[in-house]
């Protein structure tokens, strides 16, 4: 019994981080209506732009954690931008090609600059672990966990809560309504694609202080997760996103720990399909009814 | 319609066979014209006069990617003992003296960039081949190396099938003979009756020692208490920790990569478990990728090179002088490689592959990871040795 709530709080661990980066995809999604491939990339260069500020230019960690946050937001507008925004009204298709395009890029380019030897990097976390009970957490999956609770939170009142936040619920309405009652679109637009990259600058930092370990890749993988993740909770829907990224890791984990390590990924994917048959909108989202 | 797109397909199919098979004959063209060249070129070189010529070793390694370490440290390691050798006047092979050069070629320790990177290399018109560096790299290119008839000795590519051909020799232990030597040093040495084994069952590496140490392990009446598995590319192994942290393991064994290691013992630190691990030949080099050294105090690995011996101590120096970094065992198979290659060439009086290839097993080099000599399916006989990290240090174990 106790090594099963083990094995589930590893899967809290996994599960947090995935859900940190699926709000980002869903908060992209929801607002601008499009899927942002290279945000995966955007969580490694978070975590590369730590490792400069800590590493190499000494700053004290606050700084070095606000300039990863900044270099990504001012990634995400440029990124939105230069390659987004003028394929504004092509179709969906060509501007998803396109965001796997700047994955590439941002990837290569990280490539090029640190090259593919994985760097070794502390964790900027120093919190102690709790034990309950002989149940080990550590203070990284504690830290994830709060932290991804803040931000679901915060994301939720701002989207709900605030002026800008209705300008954005407008704009995914409807972006020529939105237009005609003053709401500017492109602004509105880059402020959504700044707020997904902090998310992503944030979860870059807590996935390298749970990992302490630095390649171009890294963003690949837990990417592709959580985007599961935020279609399996339902994609555009905030909460959504929280809960599809938990049940991920623990499905991981459990399928890993209990089943076959092998296997973790054919049943996490399976799971995905046999939720998009029951539910195609995924556990928390609305269907809504395309207006002809 | 529908005609119309079967009809287009199956052009596309013949068209692409044409073009597959248009494709192999060009580059067996070429290989063959790259192979007449270097004849000649070095049947020019011994009959044009007694000085010989330039020996080139190719070289193949990973010097790039999660395996850079090892390729770069073979490199180095070669690159010391041909400066070594050229400094010393050379080879003297008959009465012609060759100076060696080394070429070496990235293969990113990848299946596929190796064999491009063969093909460059023998394009540029090498003599002989020290590599793969790793196993699966090693594995890919052996067949095509052997229709080459090129001498291939691989500094560290440990699974059995490296040598299978009659071309391929082995400088370091194979993955099985590692798996067993562990498996007694574990009961025997360590007194472990419980053990714990993670293992990428994606690597054949990995899987050729785990199979051999569960083997002789339990054949010496220890118990595998779990065995759990993971692949390449893993970054998180808490779950495979979680479920040995259930059993009463005493002893982990990690038959992995360093970077695998580091995952591994790092984590295992976070779930608070102390238990010792044992790991292979791979761990060589993890002080450099772990963060805190504290998680792998204690770890005890096989290794055939320990640069804190006094006996190494030319090689070591020179190497730091070169490189501004202390030679780990793959430098010392790249520069025993080298000096293996060195006494094929005096051994068999001649330059040609075959006469290199048959010469192999006439030799004795004592070199830097122990004195060695090959049998005729390729392999090594040489002694092993363990090495354990106690203070943050690489200590020998007696």
């Amino acid at each position: 019994m106790k090594n099963v709530i083990e094995q589930l709080i590893n899967g809290l661990s996994t599960g947090s981080i995935y859900a940190l980066i699926a709000l980002g995809y869903t908060m992209v999604y929801g607002i601008a209506r499009m899927i942002n491939f290279a945000h995966g990339d955007i969580i490694m260069v978070g975590a590369y732009a730590l490792y400069v500020g800590v590493s190499l230019m000494n700053l004290p960690i606050a700084a070095a954690i606000l300039l990863s946050i900044i270099v990504c937001a001012v990634l995400g507008i440029t990124v939105e931008k230069v390659a987004y925004k003028p394929l504004r009204k092509a179709p969906p298709l060509a501007v998803l090609i396109t965001a796997i395009g700047v994955s590439f890029l941002l990837q290569n380019l990280a490539l090029l600059i640190f090259k593919a030897t994985p760097i070794p990097f502390q964790s900027v976390i120093q919190v102690p672990s709790v034990s309950i009970g002989g149940i080990t957490i550590s203070g990284v999956t504690i830290v994830t966990l709060v932290m991804t609770l803040i931000s679901m939170v915060i994301l939720t009142l701002f989207i709900n809560q605030t002026r800008a936040g209705s300008a954005m619920r407008a704009v995914s309405e409807d972006k020529g309504a939105a237009e005609l009652m003053g709401i500017n679109v492109n602004r509105t637009i880059s402020q959504t694609f700044a707020i997904g990259s902090v998310l992503a600058a944030i979860a870059g930092i807590l996935y390298i202080c749970q990992y302490q370990s630095l390649r171009p890749t890294l963003g690949a993988l837990p990417g592709i997760k959580a985007f599961v993740a935020a279609v399996l909770g339902g994609i555009g829907n905030v909460p959504g996103a929280m809960l599809g990224g938990i049940v991920l890791g623990l499905i991981e984990s459990i399928a890993k720990a209990y089943i076959s390590t092998e296997l973790s990924d054919a049943i996490v994917f399976g799971v995905l399909v046999v939720v998009l048959l029951v539910r195609p909108s995924g556990l928390l989202g609305k269907l809504k009814n395309e207006k002809v | 319609m529908k005609k119309l797109l079967s009809m287009l397909l199956i052009a596309a199919m013949v068209l692409s066979m044409t073009a597959c098979s248009s494709g192999t004959d060009a580059a067996d063209d070429s290989s063959d014209a790259a192979a007449a060249e270097e004849g000649d070129t070095a049947e020019d070189a011994a009959e044009g006069s007694a000085e010989g010529g330039t020996f080139v070793i190719g070289g193949l390694g990973p010097l790039t990617g999660d395996a850079a370490s090892y390729g770069i440290s073979v490199m180095q390691g070669g690159q010391i003992a041909v400066d070594e050798i050229n400094a010393a006047g050379g080879v003297q092979v008959g009465d012609a003296t060759y100076m060696l050069e080394l070429n070496f070629a990235d293969d990113e320790a990848s299946e596929d960039t190796v064999i491009t990177a063969y093909n460059s290399l023998m394009d540029s018109g090498i003599n002989a081949l020290m590599g793969a560096v790793t196993s699966g790299a090693c594995l890919a290119v052996i067949e095509q190396s052997s229709q080459d008839g090129i001498l291939q000795i691989t500094p560290s590519g440990s699974a059995l099938g490296c040598t299978e051909y009659d071309n391929t020799f082995r400088l370091c232990f194979t993955d099985p003979l590692q798996g067993t030597t562990l498996a007694d040093y574990a009961v025997d040495n360590l007194g472990a009756s419980k053990i714990a084994v993670i293992y990428n069952n994606a690597d054949e590496y990995s899987t050729g020692i785990m199979e051999a140490f569960v083997e002789e392990a339990e054949a010496k009446g220890a118990e595998i208490v779990a065995n759990e598995a993971f692949v390449t590319g893993d970054v998180d192994f808490r779950t495979q920790l979680t479920s040995i942290k259930a059993t009463d393991a005493e002893l982990i064994c990690v038959p992995a990569y360093y970077q695998d290691a580091t995952y591994i013992t790092q984590q295992a630190k976070d779930l608070e478990m102390d238990i010792p691990f044992i790991g292979s030949d791979g761990w060589d080099g993890v002080l450099g990728t772990v963060t805190d050294v504290t998680t792998v105090e204690g770890a005890v690995f096989l290794s055939p090179f320990l640069a804190s011996d006094p006996a190494v101590a030319d090689f070591v120096e020179a190497y730091e002088a070169a490189y501004n970094a202390t030679p780990d065992q793959f430098a010392a198979d790249g520069y025993d490689t080298v000096y293996v290659i060195k006494a094929a060439m005096e051994q068999a009086g001649s330059i040609e592959s075959a006469d290199l290839i048959a010469a192999m097993t006439e030799i004795q080099v004592d070199g830097v990871t122990g004195s060695v000599t090959f049998d005729a399916t390729g392999e090594p006989n040489k002694a092993a040795k363990f090495v354990k990290i106690v203070n943050g240090e690489y200590t020998a174990m007696e």
